[in-house]
C-alpha cells in the first residue's frame, strides 16, 4: 500500500491521441447530421456526445487515474441527473 | 492511506486530494445547473419538434463546428500545460496556457460575430421579429441565448481563472510539486468543454 501509484500521469502523446479522437468524432457527428436518419438522428448525436465526454472525463480530467472516491462522486451525480430526466420524461409522456 | 504527496515538506500542510475533491463537488453543482436547462430543452423540443428544426436551420453550423474544434483544442492545451508542469517543464506549461487563452478569446470572438449576426436579423428575445414567430421557435431561440450565453459566461470566467494561474505559474507559485491549483483550473476548463460537447449537437445539428 505504501507505494501505490496514485500519481500515474499519461504522457503528452496520450492527450494528443485523445484530441485526435475527439476531432474525429466531431467530424463524424457533423457528417451524420447531414444524413437523414429519421428519429435516430438525435440518438446518434447524443451517443457520439456521450463518447466524447467519456474521453474528456477519463483522460483530460484524469478520472481514470484518480482514487475511487472520485468515481463514486461522478457516478452519484450522473445517476442523480439520470433519475431527474427519467422521472420528468414519464411526466411528459403520460401527461 | 499513503496519500502523502511526493515532495511535501514536513511543515507544509496541504491536502491536494481534498482540494480536488472540493473542485469536483463544485463541478457537480455546475452539472446540475446546466442539467436543469437541458431538461427544459428536452421538454420543449419534445413538444415543438418541427418548430425546433425550422429555428435551428437559422444557426450557423460552420461557426458552431469551428468553435467546437477550438474548445476541444484548448482542452488539449490545458491538459498539456498540466502535464508539462508535472514534468517540471515550466516553459512549455506557460506556452500551453497562453495558447489556451488565445483559443478562449477566439471562441468569444466567433460568438460575438454569431450573436451580432442574429441580433442584426432581429432575432433576439423580445424583438418584434421574434414575437411574430410561432411559440416553438421563440422557445428555441430563448433556450439558445440562455444556454449558450451561460456557457459563454463560463468561458469568460475560465479566461479570468486561467490568466490568474498563468501569473502564478510565471511567479513560480505553481511548481512541479505544487500544482493542484492549475489542475483545478484545468478541471473547470474541461467542464466548459464538456458542456459545449452537448450544446453543439443539440442546437447546431438538428435536421
Amino acid at each position: 500500500m505504501e507505494n501505490h501509484t496514485k500519481s500515474h500521469h499519461p504522457g503528452y502523446s496520450t492527450y494528443f491521441f485523445v484530441w485526435l479522437a475527439l476531432l474525429a468524432f466531431t467530424s463524424i457527428t457533423v457528417t451524420v447530421a447531414g444524413i437523414s436518419l429519421g428519429k435516430y438522428t438525435m440518438l446518434v448525436a447524443l451517443g457520439i456526445a456521450a463518447i466524447k465526454s467519456a474521453l474528456v472525463i477519463n483522460i483530460f480530467m484524469h478520472i481514470k487515474f484518480e482514487e475511487k472516491i472520485f468515481k463514486v462522486f461522478l457516478a452519484l451525480s450522473f445517476f442523480t441527473l439520470l433519475i431527474i430526466f427519467i422521472l420528468t420524461s414519464f411526466d411528459i409522456i403520460y401527461r | 492511506m499513503s496519500s502523502h504527496q511526493e515532495g511535501t515538506v514536513a511543515h507544509v500542510h496541504r491536502d491536494d486530494i481534498g482540494a480536488k475533491m472540493g473542485m469536483w463537488l463544485f463541478l457537480f453543482t455546475e452539472v446540475l445547473l446546466f442539467g436543469g436547462m437541458f431538461l427544459v430543452y428536452a421538454f420543449y423540443r419534445f413538444q415543438h419538434q418541427d418548430q425546433f428544426r425550422v429555428a435551428a436551420m437559422e444557426l450557423n453550423t460552420g461557426i458552431g463546428t469551428l468553435n467546437t474544434v477550438i474548445l476541444l483544442t484548448s482542452s488539449l492545451t490545458v491538459a498539456l500545460a498540466i502535464a508539462a508542469i508535472q514534468k517540471g517543464n515550466r516553459f512549455l506549461s506557460v506556452l500551453m496556457l497562453n495558447i489556451t487563452l488565445v483559443f478562449a478569446v477566439m471562441f468569444m470572438v466567433n460568438k460575438y460575430f454569431e450573436w451580432s449576426a442574429k441580433i442584426s436579423h432581429g432575432l433576439f428575445p423580445g424583438s418584434k421579429e421574434m414575437l411574430d414567430l410561432p411559440n416553438g421557435q421563440i422557445l428555441f431561440y430563448g433556450l439558445y441565448y440562455v444556454m449558450t450565453g451561460l456557457h459563454a459566461l463560463h468561458v469568460i470566467i475560465g479566461v479570468v481563472i486561467l490568466s490568474f494561474m498563468l501569473i502564478q505559474l510565471m511567479k513560480k507559485k505553481i511548481t512541479q510539486d505544487n500544482h493542484v491549483k492549475l489542475e483545478n483550473a484545468g478541471l473547470y476548463w474541461h467542464l466548459v468543454d464538456l458542456i459545449w460537447i452537448f450544446l453543439f449537437p443539440l442546437f447546431y445539428l438538428i435536421q
